[in-house]
């Protein structure tokens, strides 16, 4: 494989993360080393979903054998302040109970000693005093709640009520031929990293400072709230990432609680302190997407054409509002109208608070919740009004030409041809084959279903969009806030060698190797030439709010940062070698390792002798060409904050995704075999087909465990039913096929390499893909995941007779 | 996730094991492939003051071909039996579940008497012993006792072995000329404990369907030679005797009609295996 | 052996990657701690403590076992392999390394000890495998990023290469 001039984007080269990962050489955070005399945590927590704490005693366990401090909230709330709550209501939330627990497995005390082993020996020696209360489970029973509240200082346990008027809805409605409406619960799950949460700190009583390494992911805007809550300035909270994370989906993001809570284990301790997660804390009390009641009204034309959407989102976002939360529910406000060119939408939006763990990033990130909503919707017309499926969504695609293309609620598509992207999957994909399968199918009795859908994938999120909770009042009041800054530093140093520093916090996507390659073609290099760290300190290296691993904006924005900064570099030595080649800055260029007069190959110097220049000789450097340390911050103006009429711009990029499969359900066991998936993505440039493919079929097994295994399920009292990895069911090598994977490639504008996210669109694609082939099968209105072998054989099985 | 503390013996006799076993009584655990055990200790689930490590005693070893039946020792590893050579030809029963039992990785540890001693509602063992008439070769300081399987089985989880007592080996009844098995299991996914297992033995005589994932423990009911509606009636009884529970997984309604089913079809191809 | 009393630490020796391992351990610790915090080979990961994930599997004499599910005393004078002993000399990838390397059979890497390590084993034993039975015998290990489907392909391919290794030889 050679790329002399440039070439090596677009190419799946070998991985540089890859021989460390696979030898065992991987340095997640359990495997690093801890300072001397690191105390290890355990936590106790909550076997109640609601109650008051009425004591705590912690006298035996304090003596316990090699215990070094117990911490409850009382310590707690003594040394920190609450965690900073997205919305404007009297409500408070702690990294560990006060007073109260709202969920099973909040933490209660945390009691650190010589290992972990002897930590959770002093847990069994603490007592608890319960006064047990009712707990709200149910979305539905908490918002009609008129006395049970979960926080005080609401005087109901909606923490959030807004409505949103886009266009002209009322009159589109009472214009439109018909209405057609679908009603879902979406179910509570989480991607479950293999990996779990893990935090080392530590506290310097002498400088009032906070050190603390975790595999938390970002985004960074954690980060103020943390120091906020630690009570001292950004620049005393130094945190640190470790260089290899197992895995995150959004999920590490949830870790910021912990971070805050042994923080303030270690400065009680008085030494560091270590703790790492375990399956059980990690499934009972982790992070959960949010599960959401959604009734979705449609103002329909006879043809099937949808002029108007009503949405009524009830969000439930758990025991604690935790930052970003409510983000899932306004993640997708400019993308209401999926991939649809609808002009009219009216929004209800709340947000509620019951007795389950808190919510908080997970992949896909409110795209599941609202496209399970419309695409069964869209299903709906297709049935309701006697047309084809595939019909109805090519007759309400955004046109092709049209873009970039303004949504009904702000959103602005940058790029895309949906209908080109549709027939191409349509026949690419066989989808008339798939129909004729399920002809002959249901002719032999079988029970066969198609599903369709079309999908928006939204990436590289706008740090304001959370701010449409607000009123456009509250948002004047409070200072606008958008933008995504995406950061990149590039050095070289006195051998002439280039090392890139990126604040991406990868959890496994191969950003060093994509990094690498993006730096390799700018430069002229090999890919190997160009080595880069992505470890993250806050105390060194360059980052921002927006910094981290998330709404997928890796490559759109810091692959775009690393390019913009790599090209500042290469300006700069371009100047220089124009200096001593003799040329004009433009006639120079980077190729094989060599900076060179184009068109003559003999006046050429190799490329680290004249990087190394401005090290060994700064004198005979061109003034203001001294390329010796680059930092780019790149964000983009498209990233409005929301406006006066709450029309909110969400994210930068927009993929298409358009899915479609056959699947079959068995009678007998109500088992849904899936028979074949095609996914379809237009998600504009591609840096590296072979991650491109990694991430698809990644995402498409969360999607496919999301749709048919996963659940976290509660029981009506609250306990939490899920508790083990053989209670919630992840997916195997058995019950994964391989999808069908084809792509499309229409570069974003926006982005300076063209590409958009990825990783994430069939997280919001197919759950509902699958569940409207399942509703096809069974010939069902309404269906809601998990589509669990005892909920479809409840259509497929003869009533039981009583006997 | 640690367990709490425990002393630690690793028996090289069968004696060493059982007076371990007679002195501690119920505060000595045995451990064997570990399977099971471990996840209770971590979880603190289970809390020996002692655990006996049985896999070193090499008399507990070995599969034997008894007259009538295939002996299984303690130690054997329900890789070692799915793997050996003559299974199927001896017990095809066997043969059809083992595959079954969770994944090659845990079946490369796990025991077969110790899946006997867990007595998991739902296990494949547990369902073969009850479905063929197997017995459960007991034994103590005290001396020795052999039950068949369905006296072993009492209860969720339960069995009638005492505290001071080991599963020494059990005994799979063979083959016999003319016998026809089958083996129907649904789970969640691949390798989870089934929702329902059905376990079928045709003979001359007739037919018997052992089901496992419904009642607390697995249960059998000859039909003798029923076909037919007469047969479906049958297995619709055994149905609900079975009282089948709700759990996260599926409601009891839900398994009655996998039992009638997967049972009835379970049934069906014993007979045809016979021919 | 005499009776290991629960709250000392006990000698535990045996063969890890060829060469032989002691260090100490109370009866309740569990193999996976032992690995990585007494001998301080991490590459042995942790991803559930109950069985389940497979991150944790290494190879004990001769067969596939999660690590989790056992006690470091147990463990006593026998022979392991883990992820550190796959490959051949350092700077150099095994057959199946390369492999799931060229096929991106890995993202994050945390289940990828575990995986190889069973497959390291069952490719011993299984020389043509089909890919029905290299997604039965992987199913008890759970991968959350790749979807599996480059794992199998890597498996097949690495099958495939030994194959031809074996033949040339
Ligand atoms: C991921 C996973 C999936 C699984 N799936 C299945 C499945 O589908 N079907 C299934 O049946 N099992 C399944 N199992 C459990 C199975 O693997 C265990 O092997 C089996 O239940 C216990 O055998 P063991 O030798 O490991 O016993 P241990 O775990 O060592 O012991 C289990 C219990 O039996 C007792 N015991 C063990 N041996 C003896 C003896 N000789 N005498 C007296 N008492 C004894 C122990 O004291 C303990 O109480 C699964 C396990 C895992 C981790
Ligand atoms: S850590 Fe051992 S199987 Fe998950
Ligand atoms: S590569 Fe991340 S869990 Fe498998």
């Amino acid at each position: 494989m050679t790329a002399s001039g440039g070439g090596w984007l677009g190419q799946s080269i070998e991985r540089v993360e890859d021989a460390n990962l696979l030898t065992g050489r991987g340095r997640y955070i359990d495997d690093l080393a801890v300072r001397t005399g690191t105390l290890h945590a355990a936590i106790l927590r909550s076997p109640h979903a609601h109650a008051r704490i009425r004591s705590i005693d912690v006298a035996a366990a304090r003596t316990a054998p090699g215990v070094g401090a117990v911490l409850t909230g009382a310590e707690v709330t003594a040394l920190s302040s609450s965690l900073a709550v997205g919305v404007r209501a009297p409500i408070q939330s702690w990294p560990i109970a006060v007073d109260r627990v709202r969920y099973v497995g909040e933490p209660i005390a945390v009691v650190v000693a010589t290992d972990r082993y002897l930590a959770e020996d002093a847990l069994e020696l603490i007592e608890v005093e319960y006064e047990p209360l009712p707990a709200l489970v149910d979305p539905r029973d908490a918002l009609a709640s008129t006395e049970l509240f979960l926080h005080d200082g609401l005087k109901s346990n909606v923490a959030s009520d807004r409505s949103f008027r886009y266009g002209d809805p009322e009159a589109a409605f009472a214009k439109a031929a018909r209405k057609i409406s679908v009603s879902i619960h979406y179910p509570r799950n989480s991607c479950t990293p293999i990996e779990t949460y893990g935090v080392v700190a530590e506290y310097d009583a002498n400088e009032d400072a906070y050190d603390v390494l975790a595999n938390f992911m970002g985004p960074f805007t954690m980060h103020p709230v943390m120091a906020r809550s630690l009570k001292v300035p950004g620049n005393r909270f130094r945190l640190r990432t470790p260089p290899d994370s197992g895995g995150s989906f959004g999920v590490k993001q949830g870790v910021f609680p912990y971070i805050v809570l042994m923080a303030l284990a270690a400065r009680v301790a008085g030494k560091p302190v270590k703790w790492v997660e375990d399956r059980l804390e990690h499934l009972a009390a982790s992070v959960s997407a949010t599960n959401r009641m959604t009734t979705l009204d449609a103002a329909v034309e006879s043809d099937g054409r949808v002029v108007a959407l009503a949405w009524d989102q009830v969000e439930d976002v758990g025991a604690h509002i935790r930052a970003p939360e409510p983000a899932t529910l306004y993640r997708m406000q400019g993308n209401l109208t999926g991939a649809y060119a609808i002009r009219h939408v009216a929004v209800r939006n709340r947000v509620v608070l019951t007795n389950k763990t808190p919510t908080g990033l997970n992949r896909g990130f409110g795209g599941p919740q609202v496209y399970y909503a419309l695409e069964r919707l869209m299903q709906r017309v297709a049935v309701e009004l006697n047309l084809d499926p595939l019909e109805v969504i090519r007759r309400n695609l955004v046109p092709a030409g049209a873009f970039p293309y303004r949504t009904a609620t702000g959103g602005l598509l940058d790029s895309g041809n949906y209908q080109q992207a549709v027939d191409t999957a349509v026949q690419d994909g066989g989808l008339a084959e798939l129909q004729a399968r399920r002809d002959q199918a249901r002719a032999e009795g079988r029970l066969y279903g198609i599903g369709l859908t079309a999908a928006v994938e939204p990436s590289v999120s706008n740090m304001g969009y959370v701010t449409a909770v607000l009123t456009p009042e509250e948002r004047r009041k409070a200072g606008p806030k958008n933008g995504a800054q995406a950061t990149a530093t590039i050095a070289v140093d006195p051998s002439g060698s280039v090392t890139v520093h990126i604040a991406s916090a990868p959890q496994g996507q191969g950003h060093r190797t994509v990094a690498a390659q993006i730096v390799a073609d700018a430069l002229g290099l090999k890919p190997s030439d160009v080595r880069v760290v992505t470890d993250l300190d806050t105390a060194r290296d360059a980052w921002s709010i927006a910094s981290g691993n998330y709404s997928s904006r890796f490559a759109a924005a810091v692959g775009g940062a690393v390019h913009l900064a790599a090209m500042q570099i290469k300006g700069k030595l371009a100047r220089g070698a124009a200096a001593q080649l003799n040329v004009p800055t433009d006639e120079i260029e980077f190729a094989n390792g060599k900076i060179g007069a184009k068109g003559n190959p003999d006046n050429a110097i190799a490329f680290g002798r004249l990087a190394a220049a401005s090290h060994w000789s700064p004198g005979v450097v061109p003034d203001g060409a001294q390329a010796l340390r680059e930092t780019v911050f790149w964000s983009p103006p498209q990233l409005e904050a929301p406006g006066d009429l709450d029309e909110t711009n969400s994210s930068l990029c927009h993929g298409f995704i358009f899915d479609f499969c056959g699947v079959e359900v068995d009678r007998v066991t109500g088992a849904l075999r899936i028979d074949k998936y095609v996914t379809m993505h237009d998600c504009g440039t591609i840096l590296h087909p072979g991650m491109v493919a990694g991430q698809v079929t990644g995402g498409f097994a969360h999607a496919l465990g999301a749709a048919v295994y996963e659940e976290f399920a509660y029981a009506p009292d609250g306990a939490f039913l899920s508790g083990t990895f053989a209670d919630y069911l992840l997916p195997t090598t058995m019950e994964v096929p391989a999808p069908v994977i084809l792509h499309m490639e229409s570069p974003s504008p926006f982005t300076p390499l063209g590409a958009k996210g990825v990783g994430e669109g069939n997280c919001m694609s197919t759950p509902v893909c699958i569940a409207n082939a399942v509703a096809d099968a069974l010939g069902l209105d309404a269906i809601d995941l998990p589509l669990t072998p005892g909920k479809l054989a409840q259509f497929t099985h003869p009533k039981e007779q009583e006997s | 996730m640690k367990p709490a503390r425990f002393d630690y013996v690793r028996a090289e006799t069968l004696a060493e094991a059982h007076a371990v076993l007679a002195s501690e009584g119920g505060d000595a655990i045995v451990i064997a492939g570990g399977q099971s055990l471990v996840p209770l200790l971590s979880m603190r689930m289970a809390r020996p003051g002692v655990l006996v490590d049985i896999m070193h005693v090499a008399d507990l070893g070995g599969i034997v071909i008894k007259d009538d039946a295939i002996r299984v020792g303690a130690t054997v590893r329900q890789a070692q039996l799915l793997a050996w050579p003559e299974l199927a030809a001896h017990q095809p029963l066997l043969a059809l579940a083992l595959p079954f039992i969770g994944h090659a990785q845990t079946r490369a540890r796990g025991t077969v008497c110790g899946s006997a001693a867990l007595a998991d509602p739902s296990a494949e063992i547990p369902l073969a012993l009850v479905a063929l008439g197997g017995e459960i070769e007991l034994s103590a300081a005290a001396g020795k006792r052999q039950l068949a399987a369905k006296e072993f089985f009492n209860g969720l989880m339960s069995t009638s072995r005492n505290d001071d007592e080991l599963i020494e080996a059990v005994h799979f009844p063979r083959t016999r000329p003319g016998d026809g098995y089958a083996f129907i299991e649904f789970a969640r996914r691949h390798g989870d404990f089934a929702i329902v297992a059905c376990a079928a033995m045709a003979d001359a005589q007739g037919v018997r369907l052992a089901v496992g994932g419904v009642a607390d423990f697995p249960t059998a009911r000859d039909f003798g030679p029923l076909d037919g509606a007469a047969l479906d009636e049958a297995i619709e009884d055994f149905a609900f005797d079975l009282e089948a529970r709700d759990d996260l997984h599926a409601n009891a309604a839900y398994r009655r009609e996998l039992v009638r089913q997967l049972g009835r079809k379970t049934i069906d191809e014993a007979r045809r295996c016979r021919v | 052996m005499p009776r290991l009393t629960a709250d000392r630490h006990h000698r535990v020796r045996f063969t890890l990657n060829g060469r032989p391992v002691e260090g100490d351990a109370e009866p309740r610790m569990l193999l996976t701690d032992f690995l990585r915090h007494v001998l301080g080979q991490t590459g042995t990961h942790v991803g559930c403590e109950h069985g389940v994930c497979g991150a944790c599997t290494v190879e004990i004499d001769g067969a596939p076992a999660r690590a989790c599910l056992m006690l470091a005393v147990q463990a006593d004078g026998m022979t392991l392999r883990t992820v550190e002993g796959l490959a051949p000399e350092p700077g150099r990838l095994s057959v199946l390394q390369d492999a799931f390397r060229r096929h991106h059979a890995l993202q994050c890497g945390f289940c990828t000890p575990g995986i190889l390590m069973s497959l390291d084993i069952y490719l011993r034993g299984h020389a043509s495998p089909t890919e029905a039975e290299v997604r039965d015998f992987l199913s008890g290990h759970l991968c959350r990023c790749t979807g599996y489907v480059p794992v199998v392909a890597a498996a097949l391919d690495a099958a495939a290469k030994l194959r031809e290794a074996a033949g040339d030889a």
